[in-house]
């Protein structure tokens, strides 16, 4: 009787039996909250592995490689057999000879197939070469040149880089003023009668699909555009990048907001209250005190647009051209992957360059949203006045 | 008192064993009717899968078959060539549709698997017209002009007798058997020029052509409003070809290749050879036709 005394307090039981379904719904919702934490780490595990022969340097993509003839195939040792093979040990041993033999049957002839080039012996996904200028076969000086479908696979990152910077800056550059006045005006200055449909209104843009969004820069955007502006190629870094904008306005807006609207209303109070105009009290008191949160959207915003694909994809018209004109047409690392992963061969240098890639991103994107939510985790704790 | 205390720590331990036993239960369940589907569906279905380029045809090949043949179901799909030779040799797909021949690295795959090279079969012909704006003056080109101007060499339309005006190029995405097929036949494997937009297939090169009067583009046979099909000719002095079917089948029009599909040759027996058979029959051929390809030669059929 003493234990259930202390067990019973204010009607509370401490050692009350869950329920079964209780047991069953936390172990469930654990199990739930666990496996995405899971998957996020396979889903980098793999397109990590699938790229590390790049990142280590080990992948080989030079056209032209020293044959063995077939009919040496017994004067060779078998590890020998197996490198120029390329096999791992477990799968080489399980071969026949008449196999083995076929298989360097075919290397023969992908070897005669290969071109006669000065470029032919180099290894194409070498760091070097994915970074610095080459000048290639046909061209008059070093040049970077992204063609991964060819003869000699050009593997230049640099063109795919700056037309992902590109388009990502135009995006910014166009969104962030915009949605952080529209936040400054919706939190600050409007009245409540305003706010009610503003706000949604302007999150609603979060509602359209990318592609959607993609697909009417294509058709209208970048047709309007053309006729105002008088540039010459109709798709371009340019049009990508304000449709990119569209995309992130509801990020940048509804955060910036959220961090506008949490500054106590005692700050701009005091301001008004000192003979300050209702502008700045915003733009002088209240914008600074929510400063990190407007910094954070902005950087969500970044890896939001870094990240996007179907717009890119869309509306830039995908020419890899190196240069930092904006309106020139650009293509991005998003639209890249999308565009050539279905169609290049599987374990292959292509393959595996389009993979690293993707681990970049998923790189860049991760760390930015990371650094977006520390800083908000640190606005927070600044205004409630926490150390 | 005592059983109040064990009934926090016990009572998990009794749902246990019975939680794992369901979940046991079901999981063999489940696997058991995955496993007795696959078998069912396998038995007498034929998949194809690749190429884009050939799905729609595929499609139609495979609703026209399974017409005639009740008992015979045919899934297609796509998701590219790349994605077809993958699938051939995980033993996921029957038939690979392919709009480029394979490749030594693939040929390989499938051998470590197949023991033996994969099968190919030549199923249609395409001939790749070239496209301009409908305003544009420019009567014919020929292969040798072609090269200069998607290589960049040429970059305004005078230079072949247009107007004074820059030539805006609109290629194919370079994971396309389009992109690649045009580089080597008319470009003889040189590069594109890094200004050619790529667009996602032949409608949008097209509507890109309409709408740009300095736009030259390529593709399969189709229809834009705003943009027409250019005739070309194999040198200076000789005649502009146009791409017509008489002119693909005959030879005449130098841009065509051929589309394929690849078979295990362990799998080409029974149902599925007599379905690749039908495909190269008159039967099969004249299906190629109404979906803008062209039927093969009676001489490349076998």
């Amino acid at each position: 009787m003493s234990a259930g005394d202390s067990d019973n307090w204010a009607g509370i039981h401490r050692g009350r039996r869950t329920a079964p379904g209780e047991w069953l719904a936390e172990k469930a919702i654990f199990l739930i909250s666990l496996s995405a934490i899971i998957l996020v780490f396979l889903i980098f595990a793999f397109i990590l592995r699938e790229s590390l022969p790049i990142f280590l340097g080990t992948m080989n993509s030079s056209a032209s490689r020293k044959v063995i003839q077939p009919s040496e195939m017994h004067t060779i040792s078998r590890e020998a057999l197996r490198a120029y093979l390329e096999m791992p040990a477990g799968e080489f041993a399980e071969m026949d000879d008449e196999t083995l033999k076929l298989m360097m049957e075919v290397k023969l002839e992908a070897a005669a197939e290969a071109p006669e080039d000065k470029d032919a012996k180099v290894n194409t996904a070498s760091w070097s070469l994915m970074l610095k200028p080459h000048q290639w076969t046909g061209y008059d000086k070093p040049e970077y040149i992204w063609q991964p479908v060819s003869e000699i696979h050009k593997y230049n990152l640099i063109p795919l880089l700056v037309g992902t910077l590109k388009t990502t800056l135009v995006a910014m550059l166009f969104a962030v003023p915009l949605s952080l006045l529209a936040a400054i005006y919706v939190s600050q200055l409007a009245s409540a009668r305003h706010r009610e449909w503003l706000k949604p209104a302007i999150e609603m843009l979060s509602g359209i699909p990318s592609v959607v969004l993609g697909f009417f820069a294509l058709i209208v955007m970048a047709t309007v555009l053309q006729k105002v502006f008088g540039y010459q190629s109709r798709l371009n870094a340019f049009v990508a990048g304000i449709a990119l904008g569209l995309a992130i306005i509801p990020v940048v807006f509804s955060i910036s907001e959220d961090a506008l609207t949490s500054v106590p209303p005692s700050y701009p109070q005091a301001a008004l209250a000192l003979g300050a105009s209702r502008w700045q009290a915003a733009w002088q008191v209240v914008l600074p005190a929510a400063m990190p949160g407007v910094f954070a959207a902005t950087v969500l915003g970044f890896g939001r647009a870094i990240g996007e694909t179907m717009i890119v994809l869309m509306a830039s018209g995908n020419a890899s051209i190196m240069g930092w004109d904006i309106l020139d047409s650009t293509r991005t690392i998003t639209a890249t992957i999308a565009a050539e992963l279905a169609e290049a061969v599987f374990g292959g240098h292509h393959y595996r360059i389009l993979f690293a890639l993707g681990t970049m991103l998923f790189a860049v994107s991760f760390l930015t949203n990371l650094a977006g939510d520390l800083i908000t985790h640190r606005l927070k704790k600044q205004l409630e006045g926490k150390p | 008192m005592r059983a109040s205390h064990f009934g926090t720590s016990v009572a998990p331990h009794i749902w246990e064993p019975a939680t794992n036993r369901m979940i046991r239960l079901t999981l063999s369940i489940a696997f058991g009717v995955v496993a007795l589907t696959a078998i069912a569906v396998r038995a007498d279905s034929i998949t194809a899968k690749g190429s884009d380029t050939l799905v729609i045809l595929a499609q139609k090949w495979a609703e026209v078959y399974m017409a005639e043949h009740p008992n015979t179901k045919i899934q297609v799909t796509g998701g590219g060539s790349g994605t077809g030779f993958a699938a051939l040799q995980n033993h996921t797909t029957d038939l690979c549709n392919a709009s480029r021949p394979i490749k030594s690295k693939e040929v390989l795959a499938c051998i470590k698997v197949f023991r033996k090279r994969p099968t190919e079969y030549k199923v249609a012909l395409d001939g790749l017209s070239v496209y301009v704006n409908e305003s544009n003056p420019v009567r014919s080109l020929t292969v040798a002009q072609l090269k200069d101007i998607f290589t960049g060499r040429t970059e305004n339309w005078k230079e072949v007798g247009g107007e004074d005006a820059p030539i805006v190029l609109y290629s194919r995405e370079n994971s396309s058997g389009t992109y690649e097929f045009f580089k080597q036949s008319i470009l003889d494997g040189a590069d594109y020029s890094a200004r050619a937009q790529t667009m996602p297939g032949t409608a949008a090169v097209l509507q890109a052509v309409g709408k740009d009067t300095n736009g030259i583009g390529y593709g399969g046979v189709a229809y834009g409003s705003g943009a027409r099909a250019l005739p070309v000719s194999k040198a200076a002095g000789l005649p502009a070809i146009a791409p017509t079917e008489e002119n693909v089948v005959n030879g005449s029009y130098p841009i065509w290749r051929y589309l394929y599909i690849y078979v295990n040759p362990a799998l080409d027996t029974g149902e599925i050879a007599h379905y690749l058979n039908w495909i190269r029959s008159d039967a099969g051929q004249d299906i190629v036709k109404n979906v803008g390809y062209f039927p093969l030669p009676k001489a490349s059929r076998n």
